[in-house]
């Protein structure tokens, strides 16, 4: 997968969890939680639509990874290439 | 029996709601629970559930229509017509509800709405003035919601129905954009710092036995069957408020109503600074998994703007956490007319004594502010205590 698909991927599921959100604001390198006031909830709700998504299971000690949606895509990127 | 479901107060605040959306047709069988309509308020759209089981006879509102408080939308045949959630606490909330201007109506309106719907067949009270009034403007009595005495209709509830009525678009047209939810928040704070003498507590405890058994958990869980540490926050409480009833009620009327059930607020932000607090109905009867799984259910639904009407309105004790935002503790305000509130501080990493040597540890400030007309100070330390205590052996939540 290149990597503006799975960003693209990304980021629909990041829409599920935050549906109010205006992807066109959305910045890529800036955590979730500096722009659009992201939680551990949405974080939760997040890691469990990318399991969903993608079969890989962030554990809670990787959370951090998820923090923006460049982040994520290099961490996914990542599990899905260890995967393979 | 016939039953008329009626626009219900969903608010401390509302007048009046949009209908949106029908979820019933004429010949639908709706159990008591089941969400009928589709209503758009200050608080964004909310989907109002049915006080009463039947059969839906006749739709008399056109969606797009803006309709009062207390107006009739549909009427069930056949209706097996419950009382409300609590009937206890219904009819002091009719009473409450006469001695204040409308602004100031209780957020718990609804059940008094739902206990007025539920008796249809109840004499109204109507002055003679109102009633001439009425009757020359063309409008049904049984239309209006009373805000005199003994919730009876005064010529101002027949004034103020009539306004109502004309401001509302013909049907199809679409709704008026509804009021700024900081205005509901703002009447609803600045009554519970008139009227509540309030009293704050603190109290900091180590969160390093919840912590732990809530990693050990997760990693025995799929992602969701996740814990967070509100969950628990949110179970102590509920069962500090079991023990301690004096903390889980209303303040109507001059007097303290404890209420049987303990339903749970929690403070929830939504995006672009509003906030809510639907209840977690029953909390202390729950497991941690369910408390924690319907938390989760209600905040995508209230970030996405699907609360239900009973959440809503149902809450007896609120819960507010600013866990993530790095500050030390919170000395909340109590929500009217609810007679306490806690709050729980960030979890934050400090030194602690623990057997004459300091070491690091996760650290939680809970406060609690109570209502001085029901609790004191003595009794405040003794409800914060449980909930500490409570988050001390998280195996028993």
């Amino acid at each position: 997968m290149n990597p503006p698909d799975l960003e693209n991927r990304i980021l629909s599921i990041f829409l599920e969890v935050a549906p109010d959100v205006d992807p066109a604001t959305l910045q890529r390198d800036v955590p979730f939680r500096d722009q659009f006031d992201f939680d551990s909830m949405d974080t939760l709700n997040f890691a469990l639509g990318l399991h969903k998504e993608f079969g890989v299971e962030v554990p809670e000690t990787d959370y951090r990874e998820l923090a923006s949606l460049a982040r994520t895509a290099a961490y996914l990127a990542t599990a899905l290439e260890h995967r393979s | 029996m016939a039953h008329d479901f009626r626009m219900p107060s969903l608010g401390p605040d509302m007048e009046s709601g949009t209908l949106l959306e029908w979820r019933i047709k004429p010949g639908d069988e709706v159990r008591r629970g089941d969400i009928v309509a589709l209503v758009e308020t200050d608080k964004g759209a909310i989907d109002v559930e049915s006080f009463a089981a039947g059969t839906v006879e006749k739709l008399l509102v056109a969606p797009g229509t803006r309709v009062p408080v207390g107006m009739v939308l549909a009427r069930f045949s056949g209706a097996e017509v419950q009382a409300a959630a609590a009937p206890e606490e219904a009819a002091p909330a009719a009473a409450a509800r006469a001695e204040q201007s409308p602004a100031l109506a209780e957020p718990a309106a609804a059940l008094a709405a739902a206990a007025t719907a539920s008796a249809p067949a109840q004499r109204q009270r109507i002055s003679p003035a109102a009633r001439v009034r009425a009757r020359q403007l063309g409008i049904d009595p049984a239309q209006v919601t009373g805000s005199g005495v003994g919730g009876a209709v005064t010529l101002e509830d027949i004034a103020r129905y009539a306004a109502a009525v004309a401001a509302s678009p013909p049907p199809a047209e679409p709704a008026r954009a509804a009021p700024d939810m900081r205005q509901v928040i703002a009447r609803a704070m600045t009554r519970s710092k008139r009227e509540i003498p309030h009293y704050y507590l603190s109290l900091t405890c180590s969160f390093l036995a919840a912590r732990t058994w809530i990693e050990q958990y997760n990693a025995g869980v799929g992602i969701q069957g996740r814990l967070l540490p509100s969950a628990l926050m949110l179970k102590a409480v509920a069962l500090a408020a079991q023990a301690m009833p004096e903390f889980n009620g209303f303040y109507r009327d001059g007097q303290f109503i404890p209420s049987a059930s303990v339903h749970v607020g929690m403070a929830i932000a939504m995006r672009g600074g509003r906030l809510v607090a639907p209840a977690i109905l029953d909390a202390g009867t729950k497991t941690i998994d369910v408390v924690m799984s319907e938390l989760r259910d209600l905040t995508t639904r209230v970030r996405a703007g699907h609360m239900r009407s009973a959440e809503l309105t149902a809450s007896t004790i609120t819960v507010t956490s600013l866990a993530e935002e790095g500050v030390d503790l919170i000395v909340p305000a109590i929500y009217p007319p609810q007679t306490a509130i806690v709050g729980f501080g960030s979890i934050l990493e400090r030194p602690w004594i623990v057997n004459g040597t300091v070491r690091p540890a996760p650290l939680v400030t809970i406060t609690v502010a109570g209502d001085h007309r029901v609790t004191d100070g003595r009794a405040g330390a003794r409800f914060l205590a449980y909930i500490r205590d409570a988050l001390q052996a998280p195996q028993r939540l």
